[in-house]
Parts: structure tokens; sequence; C-alpha cells
């Protein structure tokens, strides 16, 4: 999945970021890299940027950037069993 | 982190007053009046973590502060003087990193990497503090001069976040002063760490990147021994290097211009504003 | 020396080629790995104790929700603009009381004393002096009020978010996201306004912000439209909710501003200005409560008194140009009122009149001395009329400013609101041009600049006057 899937109040770990030349800087500078954990924090008003916890700041992304980073959800072991 | 020598003057002046304005004494903040300085004190660090906040407590001045990223995005700079010593504060845009792109940034970039700073503070949010060793250990690459400024340490303590200063200093080698800038906490023994590293008496051990790739560790080090013979005195050529490596335009513009030694004047920042005069 | 910057280059690019690509990616992760481990060293939470990361995340559920988010923006600029409005009222009255009263016929009083010529006591006294104190008594209340507010709430952390909330409107219209965060910048001075578009990275969105960013209103405008919003606007409205009226009126010149932001950038970016949108970041601090003596002080200290200076500058030798083009006679008449009726059938047709357009010509440098010049150009050509009953026009509150415009400068409720739109709809101040060219260092991009809003500005009041024209 990617990040823009991510539900609110969930975590997931990064797994690959497709982002290119200057985008991918930024979200490198940011700390978006491969096994940073990473939540969904809120929504705006009208759906699009969303604001997710990355490396403890909250970053507001729009739909475009967060695309393009594939992430993997986290389940608590509750939730794994709850799965099966 | 290795032990302070309290100079005699200090220890003098310190005698009669009380304890907490004792080391602010002998601060001196002098607003713009810079007609010469002893030392140039730079202060870096990712947006929006009181690095004007610092600047104003130390000049005097009225930089303006605001709680969001990018408030300031000129260099502004101030001066003050600490024992006998007047020192040259440089107040600049924050940055994520040394290696991005956007204006604001680069004016930050280009006076860590060239406008020679004898000490420079990178100022770290301790409630978010990976983000800013990253920028603390870029900046390491460059100089040695580096102090840590912890600051925001109220936050952390409100967010319940215990920081261990020493360790941190261990790993990093160069001192670091947990401050809230805010609330003047912490500032006198800033200053004179900062004091102290300006006159050379700071003894550092930076913490070396591992880049954990042979091949690039190779082709900076080919590049930076042509960059200094092209450049002698070029006081980063490994950064540089790695610059050119990365195909960084400005860095690349830079070179082909002849305009990276210029970099290295205080005063090649035509474009940048001063503070105006209050 | 450049034979050999072309060997050090070509020896990076084969370098570049055998090192692998992504370098950045590589070495930020290298940074961070060591980052990562370093902090994990020496940071140590204390989970027994709840933090206060929860009553931020109350406020932002709060303030950026779907329900809330936006009503509670236009809330917030209400009641920045109500206090505003309400707190101003009483000392703007009672400066020009003082100065346009009091110290005025002391003035005049000494003049006389003295024996001073009528050419030097008129120059000095009613050029100079009143334009400057005009100006002091239209901007300092209000000023004094707002910028406090707006720091409060630029130190609180609520900037970003109101960034956040409009976004989306930024993007539909090929704009960045924080290009808001440089228009509310704007709010204060479009010159800060455009200097701080710094933190926009690409260039085609830079200029779009900064092209945009005159329809911010700023603090030279503000006093204008809180007059003419309280005097013909809220005047309309019962006593007690006068303020309340007078308030809204100005919300809706604001918002009408980020309408035609929007509206402006969508254009730009769909003809002149096309190109991809760059990447997005706003990153959202936690909420800090403001130290709020230190905010006023200096905001009050830094901005008011700062703003009040460059006014009163602008003011003293604009005072002094008004007075001469009103008592220097060409041919049976001054030159002011050759102008003006020049003007006149420009002015109305836009619903406006010409000494309104000769005060924005005037006005040029600085937009804070728009409302002292038309004041004086109305007097001083109602005075030429009236010279001989050698009545004494005071103008020592909003009412009797308003009586002296309906009555002696013709004004309807049409120029009262045209005006407002004329004012936030015009050429940016030479400051703000100055500041443009520097920014951009392109004599297109400043032309387009100025002349734009000015542009639509015409268009706009002709509207609206044809319209009432037809309905009345
Ligand atoms: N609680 C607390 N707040 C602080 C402290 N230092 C600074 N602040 C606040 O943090 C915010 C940012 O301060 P600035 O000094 O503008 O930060 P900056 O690093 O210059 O920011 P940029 O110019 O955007 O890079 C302001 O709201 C300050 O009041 C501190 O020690 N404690
Ligand atoms: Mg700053």
């Amino acid at each position: 999945m990617t990040l823009n899937q991510l539900g609110v109040g969930r975590k997931a770990t990064v797994k690959k970021v497709y982002s290119e030349s200057a985008e991918r800087r930024r979200m490198l500078d940011l700390g978006i890299l491969p096994g940073t954990v990473v939540e969904t924090v809120m929504s705006s008003p009208l759906g699009d940027p969303v604001a997710y916890r990355i490396r403890s700041a909250v970053v507001a992304l729009r739909r475009e950037q967060a695309e393009l980073i594939e992430v993997q959800e986290n389940f608590t072991a509750d939730e794994m069993e709850s799965r099966g | 982190m290795s032990v302070y020598v309290e100079t005699a003057t200090a220890a003098k002046e310190c005698g009669a007053c009380p304890s907490t304005s004792c080391n602010t004494a002998h601060l001196t903040r002098l607003g713009i009046k810079m007609d010469d300085w002893d030392y140039v004190v730079a202060l870096a660090g990712n947006p929006n973590t009181g690095k004007s906040t610092l600047f104003n407590a130390w000049t005097g001045l009225r930089q303006h502060v605001g709680n969001w990223n990018g408030k300031t995005v000129t260099r502004a700079e101030g001066a003050l003087r600490y024992n006998d010593r007047k020192f040259k504060l440089v107040d600049l845009p924050g940055t994520y990193s040394l290696l991005s792109m956007s204006v604001h940034e680069e004016v930050a970039r280009d006076f860590v990497l060239f406008g020679r700073p004898d000490v420079t503070v990178v100022v770290v949010d301790a409630n978010r503090l990976e983000r800013g060793l990253h920028l603390v250990l870029q900046t390491l690459e460059i100089t040695d001069r580096v102090v840590v400024c912890l600051n925001l340490i109220d936050e952390a303590r409100r967010n319940n976040l215990k920081i261990d200063e020493r360790a941190l200093a261990r790993d990093l080698g160069v001192p670091v002063v947990p401050t809230a800038v805010r609330h003047g906490e912490g500032l006198p023994e800033l200053l004179r760490v900062v004091d102290e590293m300006a006159q050379g008496r700071y003894p550092t051990r930076p913490h070396r990147l591992n880049y954990r790739d042979a091949a690039l560790e190779a082709a900076v080090a080919q590049l930076a021994g042509q960059l200094e013979g092209m450049f002698p005195g070029l006081p980063n050529a490994r950064w540089v290097a790695l610059r050119l490596l990365e195909n960084d335009e400005s860095i690349i513009r830079a070179v082909r211009e002849g305009t990276l030694g210029d970099l290295q004047r205080p005063d090649a920042f035509p474009e940048l504003m001063q503070l105006e005069a209050r | 020396m450049a034979a050999n910057v072309e060997q050090l280059l070509e020896t990076a690019a084969r370098l570049r080629r055998e090192t692998g690509d992504d370098l950045h990616g590589r070495i930020t992760e290298a940074i961070y790995t060591d980052a990562g481990e370093i902090a994990d060293r020496a940071v140590s939470r204390d989970e027994t104790t709840p933090g206060g990361i929860h009553l931020d995340q109350f406020f932002d559920r709060v303030l950026t929700s779907r329900l809330w988010g936006f009503p509670l923006m236009v809330l917030m600029l209400m009641v920045v603009f109500w206090l505003t409005i309400a707190g101003a009222n009483v000392p703007s009255a009672m400066l020009a009381q003082l100065l346009q009263g009091t110290v005025y016929d002391a003035l005049h009083n000494a003049a006389q004393a003295v024996g001073a010529p009528w050419w030097l006591s008129g120059f000095l006294i009613d050029g100079v002096y009143l334009a400057t104190a005009w100006v002091i008594s239209v901007m300092l209340p209000p000023m004094a009020i707002f910028f406090p507010l707006f720091t409060l709430l630029e130190d609180l952390g609520y900037l970003p978010r109101v960034a956040f909330n409009l976004d989306r409107l930024f993007k539909r219209s090929g704009a960045h996201g924080k290009q808001s965060l440089t228009m509310m910048m704007g709010y204060g001075c479009n010159a800060a306004g455009v200097v701080s578009t710094r933190i926009i990275d690409s260039p085609r969105e830079r200029l779009i912000a900064i092209i945009t960013n005159n329809f911010s209103i700023c603090n030279g405008r503000w006093p204008t439209l809180i007059l003419i919003g309280t005097i013909f606007i809220g005047a309309t409205a019962p006593p007690m909710l006068a303020s309340f009226i007078a308030a809204s009126s100005v919300v809706a010149v604001a918002i009408l501003g980020i309408i035609f932001t929007l509206l402006v950038s969508a254009f730009l970016s769909r003809t002149w200005l096309k190109g991809e949108a760059s990447s997005f970041s706003l990153e959202l601090p936690p909420y800090r409560p403001p130290r709020i003596w230190q905010t006023i002080y200096t905001s009050i200290i830094d901005r008011t008194l700062i703003v009040l200076k460059r006014a009163v500058i602008m003011a003293a030798p604009a005072g002094a140009v008004v007075w001469l083009i009103s008592n220097v006679y060409v041919g049976g008449d001054s030159v002011a009122n050759h102008l003006i009726q020049w003007l006149d059938p420009v002015g109305l047709a836009l619903g406006l009149n010409g000494v309104i357009l000769l005060a924005y010509v005037v006005a040029i440098p600085a937009n804070e001395i728009v409302v002292p010049t038309i004041l004086m150009l109305t007097l001083n050509a109602a005075k030429s009329s009236l010279a001989q009953t050698g009545v004494m026009i005071e103008l020592e509150d909003d009412a009797q400013i308003y009586q002296v415009l309906t009555q002696m400068g013709g004004w309807t409720f049409l120029t009262g609101m045209n005006l407002m739109l004329f004012s936030l709809l015009h050429n940016p101040c030479s400051t703000t041009i100055m500041t443009i060219w520097q920014e951009t260092r392109s004599v297109k991009w400043t032309t387009v600049a100025s002349l734009l809003p000015i542009g639509i500005g015409v268009v706009v009041c002709l509207l609206t006057a044809t319209v009432a024209r037809l309905l009345f």
C-alpha cells in the first residue's frame, strides 16, 4: 500500500520511496527512508493534504507526494490475532 | 565532554553577583554595532528551533520570530561582547539539510560552507532529535568547530523526554548544551562554550560519517584532491567533491564561474539583506 | 583554468557513473542511520506520565476538522477585526480631537502670534502637519491592536494550520500550499510578503506567489478599509451591531482578496506560468503558548511604530504636495481642482470620483496616505467655494468625516464600497514594486505584478458601478 491509503491513527513502516529529484531529496531530508515508522495524524478539511507524524514531527503531504511512498501497515499483536 | 576552565576574570567578576545572572554579567549586547569583531558565530539549525530567539537574546536586536517553519528567509547579523572579545552573530534561515536547494536554504548552506564562521552553533529541537542530528552530522563533515544547542528542553520535559546530553556530546565529539532559549535557561553556559570554542580552547573529536561505501570514499578523495589543487585554501573540499558527485547544479556553476573562491569572502552575498538598523 | 574546470567536471561525471545511482539517497540513509543510533542512545521516554501531545492533537482535530476548519478561520478573522474596530474607535477619536483640534488650533494661534505669512503657516500647518496628524490618528489605534492580535495567532502556531486547511484550494489553482503563508505575511506588509516567498522552492510557483501577494491587504490599507467600512457600512446598521457589521465588511474584502489570489493564481498557472506542481511538505509545529506581554510590546515597538514612522515620513511630503496643488491657482482655479475635474468623469464611471483617483496618484509611494489625502483634497475643494463664509470645518470624529464626504464630496454608499474594492485591487506601493524587482530581477514580471491588480480593480469597479446605476 502507499502512504495516502493509511488510515488516520494508523502506523506503518516505509518500504520504498519512489519520488524523484528535488522532491525525493525533500522527502529524504525529512527522514522518510525505508524502515522509518510513520503515523497518519489527521486530514485537512477538504481531504487533502494529510498530516503524518514522521520522526516526532507532524508534516503535511499532498496526495501526490504520499502516493509515491510505499509503506507496510504495522499491526499490534492483538490486531494480528483478530485477523487470524 | 572535557572540563571547562573558568577564566580568572570571570571568577573575579562573579564574586558578588547572584548565581543566575552571574555568567551573563560580562555579556554586552551590541545590537548592530559591528565595525570589527574577533570571531564570527553562525546560528544554523532546522526551521523553527529557536535560532532567531537566541540571536535576539544575545544581540538585543528584534529579529522576527514566529511559530512556523520558514519565518527567517534572509541572513541577519548582530554583535555582542563577551569578556573582552567581540562576536559577530549571524542568524540563518532554517534548513533541514545542507544538501537541499530552495533559495532560503541556500543562504544557510552557503554561509556555513563558505562564510568561514569561527563557530557554528547548530540549534536542535530536543523533541525532534534525529532530524536535528541529521543536520549536525552534515555540519561536522564541513567544520569541527560546532556547538550543539539542544533547545526547547522545556517542551521535552513536558513531553516526558529525558535526554542524556553527555552521551550525545560523547557520540558527536563536540559540546552539547541543553537550553530553553525562550526562558533564558542554559544561555550563560552556551555562551561560555561558544567563547572557548572560538578561541580554539575546546578539543573536539567530531563524529565522522560512515558512508559504508568504499567506491564512494575513493571517488570523494580523488575529486577533493583535484579541487584543493585548483582552489588553494578551500576549507571543505571533501564536501564540495560530494556535491559534484551528486551533480549539484549550484556548486557546478560556482566551480565553472570561478565563484567558489569568491564565496569564501564574507561579503559575497549581495542579494541578502542585513537586519534593518533600528 | 577553464580547461582544468571542465576536466574536473568530467572526472566528476565519470565517477558519478561509477559510484552508481541514487547517491543522495544512500548518503542520506547513511546519515540518518548514524543519527538514529546516536539519538537512541541519548533519549529515554518516561512512559509513566502522559505527555502534552494530547492537547495539541485535540486542538488540531478541531481547528482543521471538516466541519469546523473553515468556519473557525472566518470566525478568527472576524474576532480580530471586531476587536480592532471596536477597540480603536475611542482612541482614534481622542487622537483626532487632540491632533486635529487642540494642537492644530494652538499651532495656528502661535503662527498668528509670530506673524507668519499665510502661505507659510498654510503650507506647514494645513499641509505638512495636518497630513501627518491624520495618518497618526487613522493608523495608530487600529494597527496597535491588529498587529499584537495577529502576532499572537502567529506565535500560537495557527498560521501553518491555515495553510494546511487552504492548501487544497491552492493546489486547484496550480499554486504552492505555502503561498498562503506568504499571503499572511502580506497582511503585515506586501514587501515583506514578497520576500517571504523564498520559502517556495519552485520558481514558477514562487512567481505566482509574488504576483498575487498584492491581494493581501497590507497595514497601509487596513485603516482605509476600517474607516470606510465603519462610516459607510457599519453606520447603516443599528448602533448595537455597527462594529460587527463594519468588521464583517472588512473581513469580506479580505476574503475577496483570497478569492482573487486563487483566481489569478489559477489563471497564471494555466497560461503564462504553466507547469508541474512541485512537491509540498508543510510542518505543523506544536502549539506554543504566546508570551502575551512580550508580544504586545514587540509588536507595538517593532511593527506598529515602524509602520507609523514610514507613514509619517510619506505623509509629510504628501501633505505639502496637496497643500501646494490646492493653493496654486491657474486660470482662476486651483491646480488640484483642475486635476479633479479632469479625473472626475473616469472616477465617476468607476463609482469613485476625481478626488479618490488623484489621491491614489499622490499615494503611489505609500498606501497609508490615501485617506488623509482624500480628506484634505475634499476639504480644500469645498473650502474654495465656502471661502467667503469663513466656516471652520473640523473633522474630529467619524460622523463628521462621513458628513464632509457625503455633503461636500458628494459620496454615496457606492463610492464607499468601491473605494474599499479599489483599496484591495490596485497597484502595489512603490516599496513593494522595488522589492518585486529585487526578488525577480525581471522587468516583465514586475510590470505584470504592478499592472494586473489595478487592471482588475478598474474592471471590478466599473462593473459594480454599472450594476448600481442600472438598479437604482
Ligand atoms: N517553549 C519554548 N519555545 C521556544 C524556545 N525557543 C524558541 N521558542 C519558540 O519557538 C518558535 C520559533 O522560534 P524562532 O526563533 O523563530 O525559530 P527559528 O529557528 O529562527 O525559525 P526559522 O527562522 O523558521 O528557521 C517561537 O514561537 C519561539 O517563541 C524555547 O526554548 N522554549
Ligand atoms: Mg529565524
